[in-house]
């Protein structure tokens, strides 16, 4: 009886504590993100008209929409494992004796706290028709390209995606490698294995978890490259760039909240999915380990 | 000194130098005449499409001819827009800094340590709402906001931004690995969970609660989609869209805003990097 009362006494605490989270949280995002799914399953001003998955399929018809998602496919699976693999490079080479680490280091992080729209006057002077990067590339006797109109633009994201946020990897990469006991290394060694040995069976394995998580956090800082994109192309820019998020900000503006809702559900259950197997899988391969 | 040590170490000094490169540039050009500004970088301005005829020089320079402190002298002195934006993103950020460390250390508190029934399956949801990109939750923001009749006003974006669940997040990280005995001694000693929380909780939180408030602000400082959308009147936008017009019309200035735009965030990262990168490994922890 005692027990069971301190157990509520702590429930209601737990209650209280969370309360003005909880409740913020229902209020901004919740209960609105409910009522936002009902646009989902409606048609007309004020979603008058039930027409169950008359949206899903048209918005599944629409060619801008797909377009959206595919390249917001392709640029997530060229530049998520792209930064991740350059980022634990960099990590490895910062790992162990370095002199003047703190300083490399500072570098890596600079980035992160550089706001986007300060530093996209340079990415517009270096990827300029007229640029800087025309006019070394027009030294060496290369033909000039509009880096921003075509192709190429997609590479031009791909970097400043890196340049910013490979030093948020690198943290946890460098952490992760702290933290592998000395002692395997040295009992490697006297085994015989050689550096490349050691990398594949201690390094790697042990940083499978803080690559799961270094994982699901650049897939989340690639979606914030839409302000890059938006900063230096505008809300319709070349059409490789054009990612659901400039999707479901113009359709935003152009007023057709059913579409924007729709997409926004579908973007949030595969977020959901790809988040929950991602754990899922982590904790299996925890259980492996030990 | 081998071979590959230098190797390496050349690598490293390259990336760097990378890494920097545009802050640089932006630095070097701030002090260019804004006359010398707008010679330079003419086809920026014009925009590729109205120069018919490819110019003679390309815009790219990165030691000004004379050094002069004359766009600074206009940003602050000349163009009081500038400090009204400026102010502008100050109202925002600091609020939703203060607000959400506030929230979430209570809320940190009772995820990380008090058992509740639907605790885990609660966080599970917070966890999923964090990683959305901000597109997806706009719609949802905009209902409650035109609902509560905010939008337009500052209120807008702050609130969504105090009850932002990253701050409960990175909090709890913390939180949970403080061991439960300080909690307990502490309960036995006759302290309720206030007194818990502000005598054993909150001085080992100093830290964390730095960290997240670094990140907070950075991150807010930033804010690009959410002024854009809540805000229709354009002299309540924050510096950072105010920035993107003025690299498209007054280019003379733009470095010198740019520059100023991020004194903040490179002051809070001269004097806070330790708490700042202490935050990023807690979000990384199990």
């Amino acid at each position: 009886m005692f027990k069971a009362n301190l157990k509520s006494k702590e429930a209601i605490a737990g209650y209280l504590f969370a309360l003005p989270s909880l409740a913020g949280f229902a209020m901004f995002f919740i209960i609105p993100f409910a009522v936002s799914l009902y646009y989902c399953f409606t048609e007309g001003v004020g979603g008058s008209k039930f027409v169950g998955f008359r949206n899903f399929i048209s918005l599944l018809q629409s060619n801008s929409f797909l377009l959206a998602a595919r390249n917001t496919l392709i640029f997530d699976s060229v530049s998520v494992p792209l930064i991740i693999v350059l980022s634990f490079l960099f990590a490895l080479m910062l790992n162990g004796n370095i002199k003047g680490l703190s300083y490399f280091r500072s570098f890596f992080i600079l980035p992160l706290v550089i706001p986007v729209a300060s530093i996209i006057l340079v990415w517009q002077i270096m990827f300029n028709e007229y640029g800087a990067l025309n006019h070394i590339l027009s030294r060496s006797g290369i033909a000039s390209t509009d880096w921003m109109s075509t192709g190429w633009s997609i590479g031009v994201l791909v970097l400043v995606y890196i340049w910013k946020n490979c030093g948020y990897n690198v943290v946890l990469f460098l952490a992760g490698l702290g933290n592998i006991p000395k002692e395997y290394y040295e009992s490697a060694r006297i085994d015989g294995a050689g550096p490349f040995t050691c990398l594949i069976r201690i390094t790697i394995p042990f940083m499978v978890p803080t690559g799961f998580f270094v994982f699901i956090i650049s897939i989340i800082n690639s979606f914030k490259v839409f302000r890059e994109a938006y900063l230096l192309a505008g809300s319709y820019p070349d059409m490789h760039i054009y990612m659901l998020q400039h999707f479901m900000n113009n359709n935003f503006f152009n007023l057709s909240y059913q579409h924007l809702t729709t997409a926004a559900f579908l973007m949030a259950i595969f977020i959901g999915l790809l988040v929950f197997f991602l754990f899922k899988a982590e904790s299996r391969f925890g259980r492996n380990i030990s | 000194m081998n071979a590959g040590k230098i190797i390496k170490y050349v690598l490293l000094i390259c990336i760097s130098f990378a890494l920097v490169f545009p802050l640089v540039y932006m630095l070097a050009n701030s002090f260019m005449e804004s006359g010398e500004v707008t010679k330079t970088y003419a086809v920026l301005a014009g925009g590729a499409s109205s120069v018919n005829v490819k110019p003679a020089s390309f815009g790219f320079k990165l030691i000004p001819d004379r050094v002069s402190f004359l766009q600074y002298y206009n940003v602050l002195l000349r163009r009081p827009r500038f400090l009204v934006y400026f102010w502008n993103s100050v109202t925002m950020t600091v609020p939703i800094v203060l607000g959400q460390m506030v929230v979430a250390f209570l809320a940190a508190y009772a995820f990380g340590k008090l058992r509740f029934p639907f605790r885990d399956k609660i966080f599970f949801v917070y966890i999923i709402i964090m990683l959305m990109p901000f597109q997806v939750t706009l719609v949802p923001n905009y209902i409650i906001l035109r609902w509560m009749n905010l939008l337009g006003s500052y209120w807008a974006v702050i609130f969504p931004g105090i009850f932002c669940t990253f701050g409960v997040f990175l909090l709890r990280q913390f939180i949970r690995h403080i061991p439960d005995e300080y909690c307990e001694a502490s309960r036995i000693d006759g302290a309720g969970y206030l007194l818990t929380l502000t005598r054993i909780i909150l001085p080992q939180c100093k830290g964390a609660l730095a960290s997240l408030a670094i990140l907070v602000f950075i991150d807010n400082w930033n804010m690009v989609e959410q002024p854009l959308i809540f805000l229709k009147d354009e002299s309540m936008h924050p510096l950072s869209i105010f920035l993107s017009r003025i690299n498209d019309s007054e280019l003379g200035i733009a470095f010198a805003c740019g520059i100023l735009y991020m004194a903040p965030t490179l002051f809070v990262f001269l004097y806070g990097e330790e708490y700042f990168v202490e935050g990023i490994q807690l979000s990384g922890i199990k």
